[in-house]
């Protein structure tokens, strides 16, 4: 059988090579103008391919059903509330994408040269200004492609600096033991030695711990403010102080920046190292898991380590900057994801200095109202007020042997997505909920009533909460053994 | 504001609900001194005057849909069919989050399912990720895989890679205690394999090979597999995507692992992104691999189901011995790799390869018959070939301009030593006339 016949969302979607059928083709192709280049001749057999790749053979108008009916089976902020903490499922406005695709941006060649593309680099230079004015950064490089990209590129130019100060031999780098997990694994990347400070019963990073660990061996303590508990490291401060005592950096990961935007900056705090994540803060579309962009900022004794090129202002004329020679060089092909750029530069001129302080001011009402309606049915360990987002427990639920994972996948058969479960690892059956400012009211108590039925089904069926979901395309997959026996593709399936 | 559905009565009652007068009690904890901190941003605009705005500034850029382009060097200016940009502008598709829910997920995890299984077949390796950032940190990844791997510290790397790609690569193993060498060419741009048996030393992890290089040379590699293999090193490869329609896929060479860039595979150029890194391996270095690789499976009721899988090796789970601290990859491009690829089929693959080799060929040979003209990549090309011109780049790609042609890469731009020489490139969306205007053109500037 070639074909799906659907029927209601739970049909199995066939996959393209297995709807496959010899003679079909999915586009009209031109046709060859110089047939008389017979390249199977012109071309010494050995280079040549010897079978021809298994793509499929699929019409247009079966391409499109496909492709459809498949977006018909995800979640999107498009079509549901999306409260996955640390990751700022915000709405994603229409006109980025249409700026975007212009023929002036989506087709310029990246060597073009400078006079032919200023009003992209103009683009890109008002960004990082934004960012820097924002961020309280002094300058900015708009080349990392993610997050975790970012960070990889700031442990390098935190090596570059310490070495350029005869420092080189800071191999440590702390991370809190509530961090993002791409934290550790970037400074890891780049052959840091990673200690971890443990978290003090309030939630914050543990002063004491840190102060006894810090030594002229530790070259970088990165931290996320507020962190993922949700909280505001109030003494920021004291650990800007601590750390900058012993001549090491503090690195800001921008994951939570929602929480503060155009309130508080990181520059302010005292961060040396900034990154961004424009997929979450800037609302640049997730795309189911990427494109994203992590900008970079430095205060201006690293500036000159980040990498080329940077885009420069002279008189009326933008340029690329390659001409730095403490950079640490090139992190990507060409100059950043500038279809992403573009995207966060239209968001921050729409909503300007005053939109963007609502972001974070509704952003917060919101994670409030919400810890308020559900604390203490799902206990709140850490109970005073949060930022943008905050962590419930679902620890008591451990009798009915129901886990934060399973209240998650509950919360999809009524239409919400789960927020983010079992982080951060230090709450014990962590539920991590952001809703973000761009949810109704309505929304907000439309979860909170879900939440709290789903509590009601915990302790009186337990089982229903356990089998969740119902409703979905398909039930829970079996993880353990998509990992014991990993099938990889169409290929990999044929030889089951 | 349109993004902001809170309204005037909400903030009271949820203030009330809070037990709050007002929303900076809940900035309390904010020392004194980091609150309301000076800003300066142009003003808003609406949603009008935005468009307007940025309309004119796209308006400020020559574009390659208002000139006629003959540029490459790692970025390719290919036929999208529409189905592409249709596809992934869906809402469900390009706002929905990474697919750590599959039950919630499943059509972005078997659209890229999809994709890893078109890679392997367009490539005939084993198993491909769910993408990268772009090629040039596709291959610093491989790289990094084949130091796991071999337990070896140093690679050599062809001097003859697109040269972003070799610095990006000195970038990630600068201040670690990896190393790199660069490996020579010689007169046809193909591989020197005497400089790169005098390098083949017991440390070396890897060769990394390009193949069309960055001079559209496509090479045989059968010696440098041979020498690396018996080396006890990985064979790297990194292509243009689109050449193995014609070309010997890296699986045919030998190769352990490809990795490169996909942006020819239904993206725009974007001025550099965002693009697709694709990356794909011997099954042997399967758990090595950097980021998410969606698997199959069932659900409880015996259906099919997809998911996130082998993800012991993320950093979400494994911290700071995770095999890659990438999270957040390139999903939406590999999809529109995944749409792209499932239009062009198996005949098209095949088909756009060609007619990306006949432009080329043709305007090689044309430009050949110019007296002023040498052409230096005389072997086996894809789409690109690099010509010797009788005086500077730069005074023949401003006169190229005048006649709305955008002129190859001066290849001075790149190392000095590569004096009055430009890379061309020619895919399949160029036409005769086109081809020809530009032959004529060139030809009368360099008389």
């Amino acid at each position: 059988m070639t074909t799906d016949v659907t029927r209601g969302s739970r049909t199995e979607i066939k996959l393209l090579l297995e709807k496959s059928k010899a003679g079909k083709e999915g586009v009209f192709l031109p046709k060859r103008k110089f047939p008389e280049l017979n390249f199977s001749r012109l071309v010494g057999e050995k280079l040549q391919r010897e079978i021809p790749p298994r793509l499929p053979e699929v019409t247009e108008p079966e391409l499109v059903r496909h492709f459809i009916n498949l977006s018909k089976r995800n979640f999107s902020v498009d079509t549901h509330f999306y409260p996955l903490g640390s990751c700022t499922m915000k709405y994603n406005p229409k006109i980025h994408e249409e700026i975007a695709e212009l023929a002036g941006f989506a087709w310029l060649h990246p060597l073009q040269p400078g006079r032919q593309v200023q009003g992209m680099l103009q683009i890109f230079y008002e960004l990082q200004e934004a960012l820097g004015q924002l961020t309280g950064m002094d300058a900015f490089s708009l080349q990392p492609a993610a997050g975790a990209h970012g960070e990889l590129a700031g442990m390098m130019i935190t090596r570059a600096y310490h070495e350029s100060r005869g420092e080189g031999e800071r191999h440590i780098v702390l991370v809190p033991d509530s961090s993002h997990g791409t934290n550790p694994a970037s400074a890891a990347q780049y052959g840091y030695q990673v200690v971890q400070i443990p978290s003090d019963p309030r939630g914050r990073v543990d002063l004491k711990m840190l102060a006894a660990t810090l030594d002229k061996r530790v070259a970088c303590l990165m931290l996320t403010n507020p962190n993922t508990l949700g909280l505001f490291e109030n003494d920021i401060l004291k650990i800007r102080d601590l750390v900058h005592g012993k001549g090491a950096l503090l690195y800001y990961d921008g994951a939570n920046l929602n929480a503060l935007l155009g309130t508080v900056r990181p520059g302010d705090m005292g961060f040396d190292i900034v990154h961004l994540n424009l997929h979450k803060t800037f609302t640049t579309p997730h795309g189911g898991g990427g494109p994203g962009a992590g900008p970079l900022g430095v205060v201006s004794a690293l500036a000159p380590f980040l990498p080329v090129p940077i885009v420069r202002r002279t008189g009326e004329l933008y340029g690329l900057d390659f001409d730095r020679p403490q950079s640490i060089g090139a992190i990507r092909s060409f100059y950043g994801s500038a279809g992403i750029l573009i995207r966060a530069t239209v968001y921050i001129r729409m909503l300007g200095l005053e939109g963007l302080k609502r972001v974070s001011r509704d952003a917060v009402l919101a994670a409030n109202y919400l810890r308020k309606k559900l604390s203490p049915a799902y206990p709140n360990p850490h109970d005073e007020f949060c930022m943008h987002e905050f962590v419930l427990s679902a620890a008591h639920l451990e009798k009915q042997n129901i886990h934060a994972g399973d209240i998650g996948k509950r919360l999809l058969d009524y239409g919400f997505h789960a927020p983010t479960v079992h982080f951060p690892l230090v709450v014990k059956e962590a539920l991590m909920i952001e809703p973000t400012e761009t949810e109704s009211k309505e929304t907000l108590d439309a979860f909170a009533d879900a939440m709290l039925r789903i509590l009601k089904e915990a302790e009186e069926r337990p089982e229903l909460v356990r089998n969740a979901p119902y409703t979905m395309p398909v039930g829970r997959p079996d993880e353990v053994q998509a990992a014991r026996k990993p099938v990889l593709s169409f290929r990999d399936l044929e030889h089951e | 504001m349109s993004y902001f559905p809170i309204t005037s009565q909400d903030r009271a009652e949820m203030l009330e609900t809070i037990g709050v007068e007002q929303e900076g009690q809940l900035f309390g904890l904010v020392p004194e001194s980091l609150r309301n901190p000076r800003i300066e941003l142009a003003p808003a605009l609406s949603e009008l005057e935005a468009q307007r705005w940025f309309r004119s500034l796209a308006a400020k850029n020559v574009n390659l849909k208002t000139h006629v382009s003959f540029l490459g060097a790692g970025c390719y200016e290919h036929f999208i069919p529409s189905v592409v940009r249709h596809m992934i502008s869906r809402g469900e598709f390009y706002t929905s989050y990474t697919p750590y829910q599959p039950e919630a997920s499943q059509g972005t995890l078997q659209a890229l399912f999809e994709y890893q299984s078109f890679i392997c077949e367009l490539t005939g390796m084993d198993v491909s990720n769910g993408s990268h950032y772009d090629g040039a940190t596709a291959l610093a990844e491989a790289v990094f895989m084949a130091f796991q791997e071999t337990k070896r510290r140093k690679v050599l790397v062809a001097r003859s890679l697109h040269p972003d790609y070799t610095r990006v690569i000195r970038t990630y193993l600068g201040g670690t205690n990896y190393s790199m060498e660069v490996i020579g060419f010689g007169r046809g741009f193909e591989l020197d394999l005497n400089h790169l048996k005098r390098e083949l030393a017991e440390e070396i992890a890897a060769v990394v090979v390009a193949s069309p290089n960055f001079f559209g040379l496509v090479e045989d590699l059968t010696e440098v597999e041979r020498l690396a293999h018996q080396n006890g090193s990985l064979l790297i490869m990194t292509a243009h995507p689109l050449s193995f329609g014609f070309y010997k896929t890296p699986q045919g060479w030998g190769a352990d692992i490809v990795a490169g860039e996909g942006q020819s595979l239904g993206m725009p150029p974007s001025f550099g992104g965002p693009w697709l890194g694709y990356l794909a391996a011997r099954r042997a270095l399967m758990r090595r691999m950097p980021g998410r690789l969606v698997g199959f499976t069932h659900d409880s009721a015996g259906r099919r189901a997809f998911c996130l899988t082998l993800q012991a090796r993320e950093q979400h789970i494994r911290r700071e011995r995770a095999s890659s601290n990438i999270c957040t990859n390139q999903a939406l491009c590999a999809i529109a790799a995944s749409i792209y690829l499932a239009a062009v089929g198996k005949t098209g693959v095949r088909r756009i390869a060609e007619l990306n080799m006949e432009n080329a060929f043709w305007l090689r040979s044309a430009l050949d018959s110019i007296p002023k003209i040498q052409v230096l990549t005389r072997g086996p090309i894809f789409n690109e070939f690099v010509i010797q011109l009788p005086r500077a780049v730069q005074d023949v790609t401003e006169a190229l301009f005048e006649q709305g042609i955008l002129a190859g890469l001066a290849l001075d731009q790149v190392d000095p030593e590569w004096k009055d020489q430009m890379l061309l490139c020619a895919t399949e969306v160029r036409t005769t006339e086109e081809l020809d205007r530009f032959v004529k053109a060139l030809k009368g500037i360099v008389g």
